[in-house]
């Protein structure tokens, strides 16, 4: 009786260029071949997860960004080209203030936290009585949420009753409008911010002064230098790595702070628009003026911003430490 | 793994990668989009509301409206910043899972009514027995846009001036005319010592609602046939009187200020005078919160160059959503708490309506303050059924239209600012009757 022989096939061969093989070849005959497919199978929810959550909203942010859609997203709406872009960036007097905001925000909160995250990290580098509270206590700010964080700050700063006016008062010292002041809202949001990001800075650096050898720094001291010698050209240069990826982690985040602006200013930033950073622009685009292609160039343009932040950060301190 | 095999995982995984995005695109517009169809029986009756009230005191007499109807019915309560963004969210989805639309007519109804996302309620409210003419004409006309009745007005809103009857009673009592208003003002505020002549919104966006009284009173508007008006000499006093006011009585951090902030002053004795809606009044009467539950006293808006010309507005409205599968029960919703009986019991409460039955039955008005309800009375005769541009973005017009408020309430010269705000104002109301057009 004649019988229809299926080819011979291996893994190898398989893997090989060459004219198409039958469909009967494809059926998993190997547990490598098994195992290749599972893996997909094992990896699929998390690409689905990512494309839903992340790719597609972003390939969706970046179409609508070249249309006018406007007060309905599914609504009729016609490509325009690079017109939203170039209404964002020839708006001086929204758009480019914001970004101005974003990025005085952004360094002056970055570089105070990772002074005083330093500062900390340093004096809590050795085990002292009451360690475990004083980090408790630290990671108390970390856990709040920016929203409560901002209700707490209003209250405490409310220019008629709050108690830092009192505190003021009773140190014989003038009170302040602070939130309620144009001049200094975003200080006095930089200042909470440093508060609150501060013990955070503190904690990754003090994981990565905890990797230290200490070999160095003995031999530096046996060399005769100071603490100030010691910390400048022993501790700072090993610590380089993890201080570059703390700030890469924190400018990020400080980039895109919004809820605590938010929860204190409102909508707009404010009466003068006085802490209106790029991401309130864009939710203030979005949600208070329904101008969705505007919105959409605003964020493509944030993200490349952010980006671009990035790149910078990290070339630097790529060039550092080599 | 040899290097083939590699490069032949990367490729795969960039295919696995883009399937899964479009596939994740499909599903994520699937979910997008409209389900179509029809209601479960058991699905409840769902409603989007404003934290007020009249939320608490209408959920109080739900058992009553799901007996009528046999089913279930669940609201949800946000702050009126929440329940925009919400419906902002749901409704780009076309989200059938809300039913009646708790919505501000000046605030959202153009532009909701522009998306396609109301119903037309026109044919329903003709019904006889619903008596459409019933309800005030101001709330009534702003129901309406383009010819079509989409929301039907539930509460109305006039400004009432909150004094402190202790402070005046020496002064000939409270101030009839903005001028007066001014003066006693001054001559109360003790700001060393923590005491303010005057509180007051200051925020840019959140104060042009009040202020808009203050702006008819001067003889001016936002628009005048279609132009912008904000640059007038009418206006241009209007903002520098409310900046002064301000700047000379009011207290710091006011440009920060909005309803929740200006008003616990008031109501903690901080300040003489307070102008804002007469539907917060209740929040002065309440010991738990308010210091000044005897002697607060309330009068109706001063008269300005151009006498007393307040705004009489619905605040908040029922509405349906366009997407909605229970459009029926949705509206024998609104029916119910619309009623003239329902508008009547809430008023005798406290709840300013907008049907002319209740206002002219004294029952209903037994529960204000004699005073207060004088001064709703004043205001419903003279006031004027916009207190905001009657514009597609209204968050954008107010944001302009505020600005000149701003710099009157931080000292600066108002004519400049506001010449430059009427400008971007022009340009704005050129761009949105483009929308509108569209």
């Amino acid at each position: 009786m004649p019988t229809t022989k299926a080819p011979e096939t291996t893994p190898e061969r398989a893997a090989l260029p060459g004219p198409r093989r039958p469909r009967t070849t494809r059926a998993p005959r190997t547990f490598e071949q098994a195992n290749r497919r599972l893996k997909w199978a094992m990896l699929a929810p998390a690409l689905v997860f990512v494309g839903a959550m992340i790719v597609f909203p972003l390939i969706f942010t970046v179409n609508l960004s070249f249309t006018d859609a406007f007060g309905a997203v599914n609504a009729d709406k016609g490509y325009v080209g690079f017109q939203n872009f170039t209404d964002a960036l020839e708006d001086s007097r929204r758009f480019w203030p914001a970004i101005r905001r974003t990025v005085w925000f952004t360094i002056g909160a970055v570089a105070i936290e990772t002074v005083l995250g330093l500062a900390l990290a340093m004096l809590m580098r050795k085990a002292f009585r009451g360690m475990r509270w004083v980090r408790t206590l630290l990671i108390i700010p970390l856990l709040t949420t920016p929203v409560a964080i901002g209700i707490l700050w209003l209250l405490i700063l409310d220019p008629t009753n709050g108690i830092a006016n009192h505190l003021l008062d009773s140190l014989g010292l003038p009170p302040q409008e602070f939130l309620g002041s144009v001049s200094q809202s975003l200080p006095t949001l930089m200042f909470i911010d440093v508060w609150q990001w501060t013990p955070m800075m503190t904690l990754l650096l003090l994981a990565g002064l905890s990797t230290l050898p200490e070999e160095p720094e003995e031999a530096a001291r046996v060399d005769g230098a100071n603490g100030w010698q010691r910390f400048r050209h022993v501790i700072l240069p090993m610590l380089g790595p993890t201080l570059a990826t703390a700030l890469v982690l924190r400018s990020v985040d400080a980039l895109k702070t919004f809820d605590i602006l938010y929860a204190t200013k409102g909508p707009g930033g404010g009466s003068d628009f006085e802490v209106e950073t790029l991401n309130v622009y864009a939710y203030g685009l979005t949600f208070d003026y329904q101008e969705y292609g505007l919105a959409s160039a605003v964020l493509v343009l944030f993200t490349l911003f952010i980006i671009g932040v990035v790149v910078v950060l990290r070339r630097r301190a790529g060039r550092k430490s080599a | 793994m040899s290097t083939r095999s590699q490069s032949l995982s990367r490729r795969s995984f960039g295919k696995l990668a883009a399937a899964a995005a479009a596939a994740a695109g499909g599903v994520t517009l699937g979910a997008c989009s409209s389900g179509g169809g029809t209601a479960s029986p058991n699905a409840p009756l769902r409603i989007m509301a404003i934290n007020h009230v009249w939320t608490h005191t209408i959920s109080k007499r739900l058992g009553e409206f799901e007996d009528l109807i046999g089913r279930r019915v669940s609201i949800s309560m946000l702050t009126a910043d929440q329940l925009a963004n919400s419906y902002n969210v749901k409704l780009n989805a076309s989200a059938t899972d809300v039913d009646v639309m708790m919505v501000r007519a000046l605030q959202e109804q153009l532009i909701f009514a522009h998306n396609g996302w109301l119903t037309d309620l026109s044919d329903r409210v003709r019904d006889d027995a619903f008596r459409w003419d019933d309800f005030q004409e101001a709330p009534r006309e702003r129901s309406a846009t383009a010819g079509k009745v989409l929301s039907v007005p539930v509460v109305t809103e006039r400004p009432a001036l909150y004094y402190r009857k202790d402070l005046v009673a020496d002064l000939g009592g409270p101030p009839r005319t903005l001028d007066a208003l001014m003066d006693q003002s001054l001559e109360l505020a003790d700001r060393r010592n923590n005491f303010f002549g005057y509180v007051g919104r200051g925020q840019r966006n959140g104060s042009v609602s009040q202020w808009s009284s203050f702006l008819y009173s001067f003889g001016g508007d936002f628009t005048v046939d279609g132009q912008s008006a904000i640059g007038t000499p009418e206006a241009i006093a209007a903002y520098e009187f409310y900046g002064r006011l301000l700047e000379r009585t009011g207290p710091p951090g006011v440009t920060n200020m909005s309803l929740e902030q200006a008003m616990p002053i008031f109501a903690q004795g901080k300040a003489a005078f307070y102008i804002d809606a007469d539907a917060i009044y209740t929040n002065f009467l309440d010991p738990g919160v308010s210091t000044v539950q005897d002697t607060v006293g309330f009068a109706p808006f001063p008269a300005g160059p151009a006498g007393s010309r307040p705004h009489n507005i619905p605040s908040w409205s029922l509405a349906i959503n366009e997407f909605s599968l229970l459009r029926d029960d949705a509206w024998a919703f609104i029916r119910w708490a619309s009623s003239p009986e329902m508008v009547a019991a809430l008023q005798s409460e406290g709840i300013p309506g907008a049907r002319e039955s209740a206002w002219s039955d004294p029952a209903t008005l037994g529960a204000f303050p004699g005073e207060l309800a004088e001064s709703m009375r004043i205001s419903t005769e003279n006031g004027l059924g916009h207190d905001r541009p009657d514009v597609l973005q209204v968050s954008r017009a107010r944001d302009i239209v505020g600005r000149p408020l701003v710099a009157g309430i931080l000292g600066e010269s108002v004519p400049p600012v506001a010449r430059d705000a009427d400008a971007e104002f022009a340009d704005f109301l050129v761009r949105d009757n483009r929308h509108r057009e569209s």
